[in-house]
């Protein structure tokens, strides 16, 4: 039986955390909080607290560093928020340690807020305009994220004192069946990808007959480009732990395990602390809050293969094999782990849990579309102005993500795809921006919402180099069981290789798509089932580019090495000039007689830094497909050797 | 031939072993560990971890080649990682990754005869925004181009001759 006191002892440590906050809140201080999760750390955050602390002594001044976690803005790392009294919370960007040194001292100690610095302030107020009137920030729907970066992930009072971990103890009293239906009506459906109804998994998992059931968090985040996961358990892991212990609750399971890529070091140094605290607190661990429900969660470091991310490869990686997929029934939900019941669900679908207990299933269906309600994270990456993580409710069209909110592509390059979901989704052209972004619209025009990973891409990418990769990364990481993965993926790769060397035949295309047909049909799971869409989709959408490698040898977009060739436009080359030497990694960039410069094709390696480093106004590098329209140019023999143009 | 290991390191895999029960669940988490105090699995230790757990020695080490996390041989002492994600292909992590390759006449997997550098590909870091991305020694450096490269390796050269300089200074000092 539950006992009744569980509410009073939550209430106690709430209270602390209360107090802890007011005491934070209340001190004169001035408050910088630093984002250091692993993206604000590669910004340089680091140096960025190092040098705050150092100014701060040097000028006899005392203030607070709050480290915190990541706010989803990559673009603006290293990001840090400063509270100073007379002045709302200021949210500045791009913080180098000169930066930090010049808030301390204009700002802290001088009462100038530096307007060129700052993004904007994060509460209402009649000086600075407000963050959240900027698109990248008022289209966001923080449901999941909705702590993140604002709270300490390696204090739990902290989380609790934002509401952390009340769900859970305001659930302890409820009925399990009760829970299941919340769950259930909400519509909550697996962000892994495939879009699972949650609800129906754990009644299934409930519903199996008694016996140790085990709960696990996939956090086995091997989709190339997608930094989801690793960001919301950098920043909030109690959220996903509390998520866990409801579902624990609703199944009937003492057990927990959290499957985490060893990539991630910080993530599992967080997360070691997370567990650690909040035993000593008694949310999790034996008797919680003084109740008879115990959950024991311990902590899998996955060891970076991303057929892992399979539930049933998964699950053979715990038991301490090759992680290869196996037969689907019996599913994990009847016989998972050692045999017994397992629900395995993604991060962000264990994220979602408490506040949809909190708020109801109703409030949840608010947000999102009939079938896919609720809010979706995407990490939006490649040749976008502001790249970062982004949640919004599902529904929203992919222009509005894209273009909107992420600002489109730089440099006034035109946009050319988006590729959704990884290695199994696809790429989809630019008539597809106003597809609503939600799990079933994005299967039917051929892509996947997978985890969350968006790379977009503008007219300088190859989208049969682009199919290439994919294909490279699904075929390494196959896990070799069933022989159309193993092999066919192999030779995609090698026909895709040969059509990217310009040695494509004209019946290649039909191969290319038989064969991916047949990768779906042989394979046992969603990696060899899913690996060909890479391929189906840029056929699909963008033939013409296949058609150009094959029959003029000739890439359009001038990415693919051995089809393209740079030169110097030898009136545009101004005399005298160096900058395209010194950038050359290889010497291939010569003095022609008139002292102006020559690419010796024999040598390139065609890595475009010449052209990066010529100067703007000679804009005097050029880059051709096929290569053979690049001017010869010989390298003068002597001395007075003639100008040869 | 078969690299013997030093006592040291002899002493470090026992330590290793020593927590973990003999059940299977333990393999991964054994042979992590161990690659985290020896940098590498030496075939020594495979063959410890099969005593361990009483498995063949085919088995524990046909587990740890399913892995991209483990490896065979030491890495160097300025291990380099590029990252390979999509990101960073899209951005041009091949050209950075070839411009290591280069530079130190060695391909990604393996170590530089002096063992100072060794290559590697990586799946993705987790920092697209950055991209392209490379890892050396654990210190992400985003927004790589061809001549950081070069200026990364150059300050590993200058750092060692500084280094021999003052050793050569000492050691005149000393005598």
């Amino acid at each position: 039986m539950i006992q009744p006191n569980h509410e009073a002892r939550f209430r106690a440590i709430q209270e602390e955390a209360e107090k802890q906050k007011q005491t934070f809140k209340e001190t004169a201080l001035p408050k910088i909080h630093i984002g250091m999760a692993t993206c604000g750390i590669a910004s340089g955050a680091l140096e960025t607290k190092k040098a705050f602390e150092e100014v701060l002594a040097d000028q006899n001044m005392t203030a607070l560093i709050h480290t915190v976690g990541c706010l989803g803005h990559c673009y603006a790392e290293p990001v840090v928020i400063v509270e100073h009294a007379g002045f709302p919370p200021i949210l500045y960007y791009n913080v180098t340690p000169g930066k930090a040194g010049m808030i301390v001292k204009s700002f802290l100690r001088d009462g100038d807020p530096l307007f060129e610095y700052l993004l904007g302030a994060t509460e209402e107020n009649d000086l600075i305009p407000q963050v959240k009137d900027f698109p990248r920030f008022s289209h966001e729907k923080r449901v999941v994220t909705g702590k993140s970066g604002l709270i300490d992930p390696e204090n739990i009072y902290d989380c609790i004192a934002e509401g952390g971990y009340e769900t859970l103890a305001a659930s302890l009293g409820r009925n399990p069946e009760e829970i299941l239906r919340e769950i259930l009506d909400s519509g909550l459906r697996g962000r892994g990808g495939a879009g699972f109804p949650t609800g129906t998994k754990w009644r299934l998992a409930r519903q199996a007959p008694a016996g140790r059931k085990v709960v696990i968090c996939n956090a086995d985040e091997g989709d190339p480009g997608a930094y989801m996961d690793r960001t919301i358990l950098e920043s909030n892991p109690h959220q996903v732990l509390e998520g866990m212990a409801l579902c624990a609750y609703a199944i009937g399971s003492s057990e927990g395990i959290l499957y985490v890529r060893a990539e991630y070091p910080l993530a599992v140094s967080v997360l070691t602390k997370a567990f650690q605290q909040a035993e000593g607190l008694g949310l999790l661990g034996k008797n919680i809050l003084g109740t008879d429900f115990s959950f024991h969660v311990s902590l899998f470091q996955g060891s970076g293969a991303f057929v892992c991310g399979e539930e049933t490869a998964l699950i053979q990686s715990i038991e301490g094999y090759r992680g290869m997929a196996q037969h689907r029934p019996p599913y994990p939900v009847k016989k998972g782990l050692w045999g017994r019941p397992t629900v395995i669900n993604n991060v962000k679908t264990f994220a979602s849990v408490p506040p949809i207990l909190k708020h109801g299933a109703g409030w949840y269906r608010t947000m999102g579309t009939e079938k896919s309600p609720g809010t979706a994270i995407f990490s939006v990456v490649g040749d976008v102005v502001h790249p970062g993580l982004v949640e919004i409710p599902m529904g929203i069209t992919l222009r509005t993500l894209i273009v909107q909110i992420c600002g489109g592509t730089p440099k006034k390059k035109a946009f050319k795809a988006v590729q959704i979901g990884g290695p199994s989704g696809g790429c989809l052209p630019e008539h597809f921006l106003d597809t609503p972004i939600d799990f079933d619209s994005l299967v039917e025009a051929g892509a996947m919402m997978g985890s969350g990973g968006m790379v977009v891409m503008d007219e300088d990418t190859c989208m049969v180099d682009v199919a290439r990769y994919f294909l490279d990364f699904t075929q390494k990481e196959s896990c070799g069981k069933c022989t159309f993965c193993r092999i066919g993926t192999k030779h995609l790769l090698r026909i895709l290789e040969r059509i990217t060397r310009g040695e494509g035949r004209e019946e290649d295309l039909e191969q290319l798509e038989n064969l991916s047909r047949d990768i779906k049909n042989g394979s046992l799971c969603g990696l060899g089932k899913t690996a060909p869409n890479p391929v189906i989709t840029s056929l699909r959408y963008f033939r013409e580019e296949y058609e150009a490698h094959i029959k003029d040898k000739r890439c359009p977009a001038g990415a693919c090495r051995t089809l393209t060739a740079y030169y110097i436009d030898l009136e545009k080359c101004a005399r005298g000039c160096d900058a395209c030497v010194g950038s050359c990694p290889v010497e291939a960039i010569f003095t022609t007689g008139d002292r102006k410069k020559a690419v010796d094709q024999s040598l390139c390696v065609k890595c475009g830094e010449c052209m990066v480093s010529c100067p703007a106004e000679y804009s005097a590098v050029k880059r051709v497909s096929p290569p053979h329209l690049a001017p010869v140019i010989e390298r003068p023999q002597e001395k007075e050797a003639d100008s040869n143009k | 031939m078969m690299h013997e290991l030093s006592a040291q390191e002899q002493q470090k895999l026992a330590t290793c072993l020593e927590p973990f029960q003999e059940d299977r669940r333990n393999l991964i988490p054994i042979l992590q560990r161990i690659q985290d105090k020896l940098t590498y699995l030496p075939p020594e230790a495979i063959q410890r971890v099969a005593e361990h757990l009483h498995l063949t020695a085919g088995e524990v080490y046909g587990v740890a080649t399913f892995y991209n996390q483990f490896r065979f041989h030491p890495p160097g002492k300025h291990p380099i990682k590029v990252c390979l994600g999509t990101a960073c292909h899209v951005r041009g992590g091949e050209i950075i990754l070839e411009n290591f390759e280069r530079k130190l006449r060695i391909r990604d997997g393996q170590t530089t005869e002096d063992r100072e550098f060794s290559i590697d590909r990586v799946a993705c870091v987790g920092c697209c925004a950055l991209a392209p991305v490379a890892l050396v020694e654990e210190k992400v450096h985003g927004h790589m181009a061809p001549s950081k490269v070069e200026g990364l390796i150059l300050g590993f050269h200058l750092e060692k001759e500084r280094q021999e300089r003052e050793k050569a200074k000492d050691d005149s000092a000393q005598s």
